[in-house]
């Protein structure tokens, strides 16, 4: 088995990559991507260390995964609804450019 | 080095290449997309590897399967055109970059060198759907009840915010 | 090991996707013909004998083989290469998990025809039909083409809402049988139950011992037919079938999402669908009807009686035979089943197939599911 530090580093790597998505693309659809590329790679470096603890007493051994299993839910839920706020935002201004919904920067 | 090893390296190389294949796949949304489910794809074969099996399961139905359909759905219905990466002032932009990529390069080495405890042996069934389903539903079935609240509230915010104006 | 697993999916590829996927276009136009009164395609010939128009298949395969394959104009050409396959591998690698044969014991060595029996089982059945959508949809966004969108828009939304109520309705099957494995599903359905133990058990009335010959087999169906139904319902929804086949509505979007494939491409779409109605028959035969097991003959019987006649090892290699052509039996009638139901319903209209979804289908396999673990636990768990 991997030492469970390159599980981490992979972890870290692939969040940097969400960020460096939702820091730079204009897309908003594309960065919603990217924060779902950024939850995945939390949901890795959970379960790696859920791994690295799996012999803990009973009540414990599973806390990494369904914690997991939780973040899952909450992306779903969230890219439901972060899909309508998208289609609304397409209807009222003909466009997914995050540059255009920009009224409140000063 | 172990087949488990190579496997493991292997799915990782994978997903660093279509999240970067996401990340620049300026022109074409619904490539980007695609990038997006190989990379969750392969993270899943790393779940199992990490003997998470049912959250792996999981994994592939709820994520690959049905939030990037819906990504690709959205995209689809929208019919979207190529996108830009952010222009703006350029040297200010890229110095900064590079020093958080030589910043994050210098964390990066710090955190695969580190020295953690060795992987317990895990006992037998671990991760499997029959223990990790006690634990949700004796432990854990405060969550489960508040997961399936929040699907609630998610599903009547689409709805409502998907709806034509009722006029 | 590795031998056994090759020999098997050699097999599966050979008879199933090689031989059993091409009489499925033969059954479809004859037994389409019957149905409707008509003789059917019966002219491809090889020197003057037709028989029967099997031969179509092979014309049909040479036919697509020798078309020119066009790529329209402004697709995205990689894309439009692979939806294909994309859309063929989940429909050929469900196979893996549909059990053929039972377990057998010879000496000390074990036979188990299938290819392979992990523990999440049925739940590798919906992660890669999950996967299959992928195709549909890639294959309606790169042609570049709006009735192409339109097609696969509508697949990809049948397809994941079906996937859920799919999920659901083999639920009850799933605490019935305690597995996800396949294989121990079918073991399971091996045996015979008391046709009126559910008085015995659901409401104390006690059952005469001289009524216990009055024994049904301990199929999927007998224990959760409302399941049975949903879940042909929902898998056939999932597969694009007639009557669900909106997303390649013939007179209303042309040809969908494989609107713009010609030759072996296309052909590769259109056999994908029958395979996968292979798949369906299997996975409805494996969960519902007793997979492999003849009902009220079960494997410990045919050893214990043909064995003790001709010998073990014989009676070993009959029972492998008799169960993998009982299977096959089963597969053939679900074929006829699907293939009955498409030829005898007229097209869905696409609000009609999501409300089937959501508003009958979801709502009744959650009642479906509340109300075995009511009589399971009354009753206890089924022996």
């Amino acid at each position: 088995m991997v030492p469970i530090s390159h599980v981490i580093g992979l972890s870290a790597l692939l969040f940097m990559i969400g960020v460096a998505g939702v820091a730079t693309r204009r897309n908003l659809i594309v960065v919603l991507m990217s924060i779902e590329l950024m939850l995945n790679a939390v949901n890795l470096a959970f379960l790696g260390f859920n791994r690295m603890w799996a012999d803990v007493d009973a009540v414990h051994r599973y806390d990494g995964q369904v914690f997991v299993l939780m973040v899952i839910t909450v992306a779903a839920a969230e890219v439901a609804v972060g899909l309508g706020i998208v289609i609304s935002m397409f209807r009222n201004r003909d466009s997914v450019n995050l540059e255009d919904v920009s009224l409140l920067k000063w | 080095m172990t087949a488990l090893q190579v496997l493991f390296y292997a799915f990782a190389a994978l997903a660093l290449v279509s999240a970067l294949g996401m990340l620049f796949n300026v022109r074409n949304a619904v490539a980007a997309a695609m990038s997006l489910v190989v990379t969750m794809v392969s993270l899943a074969g790393i779940y199992v590897l990490l003997e998470a099996h049912l959250v792996a399961a999981i994994q592939i139905i709820v994520y690959a399967g049905a939030i990037v359909v819906l990504f690709l759905f959205v995209v689809m219905l929208l019919n979207l055109r190529a996108d830009e990466f952010a222009p703006g002032r350029q040297w200010p932009t890229k110095t900064a970059a590079l020093l958080l990529v030589v910043a994050a390069g210098a964390h990066l080495v710090r955190i695969v060198s580190a020295e953690l405890p060795e992987p317990a042996v895990p006992p037998a069934g671990f991760g499997g759907y029959a223990l990790l389903g006690i634990a949700l539903y004796t432990d854990y079935v405060l969550l489960v009840e508040m997961a399936s609240l929040l699907l609630l509230a998610a599903i009547v915010g689409a709805v409502i915010l998907a709806k034509r104006k009722l006029d | 090991m590795p031998v056994e697993v090759v020999v098997k999916t050699v097999f599966i590829i050979l008879v199933i996707v090689g031989a059993l996927a091409p009489v499925i276009t033969w059954v479809e136009r004859k037994q389409s013909a019957v149905m409707q009164d008509r003789i059917g395609a019966n002219r491809a010939d090889v020197a003057g004998i037709t028989l029967l128009g099997l031969l179509h298949p092979a014309a049909d395969v040479l036919k697509l083989l020798s078309k020119e394959d066009v790529v329209p104009l402004g697709a995205n050409r990689f894309m439009h290469l692979i939806s294909p396959l994309i859309a063929a591998v989940p429909a050929i690698v469900a196979f893996g998990v549909i059990p053929f044969g039972g377990v057998y014991h010879f000496g000390d060595t074990t036979l188990s025809l299938v290819v392979a029996n992990p523990d999440w089982g049925l739940l590798y059945i919906f992660a890669i039909g999950s996967l299959a959508t992928y195709g549909v949809v890639m294959a309606g966004w790169s042609s570049n083409n709006n009735w192409s969108l339109l097609g696969g828009m509508r697949a990809s939304a049948q397809m994941i809402s079906y996937e859920v109520t799919m999920g659901l309705a083999v639920v009850g099957v799933f605490m019935v049988f305690q597995t996800l494995k396949l294989q121990d599903m079918a073991v399971a359905q091996d045996t015979t139950f008391r046709l009126l133990g559910f008085l015995d058990r659901l409401f104390g009335i006690p059952v005469p011992a001289w009524l216990d010959w009055l024994r049904l087999p301990a199929w999927g169906i007998f224990y959760q037919p409302l399941g049975f139904l949903m879940f042909l319902t929902a898998i056939m929804a999932e597969n694009k079938r007639p009557p669900f086949d909106t997303p390649e509505g013939e007179s209303e979007i042309i040809a969908g999402f494989h609107l713009e494939y010609s030759g072996m491409r296309f052909g590769l779409f259109y056999m994908s669908e029958f395979i996968e109605v292979v798949v369906i028959a299997g996975l409805v035969a494996t969960m519902f009807l007793g997979g492999w097991a003849i009902p009220w003959l079960s494997t410990a019987t045919i050893i214990g009686g043909v064995g003790s006649v001709f010998g073990t090892g014989f009676a070993t290699g009959l029972c492998i035979l008799l169960h993998f052509l009982t299977f096959m039996l089963k597969v053939v009638v679900l074929i006829w089943l699907q293939m009955a139901l498409r030829w005898t319903l007229p097209r869905f209209r696409y609000d009609q197939v999501m409300d089937l979804c959501w508003k009958i289908l979801l709502p009744l396999s959650l009642a479906n599911i509340f109300v075995t673990a009511l009589v399971m636990l009354i009753a206890g768990s089924p022996s």
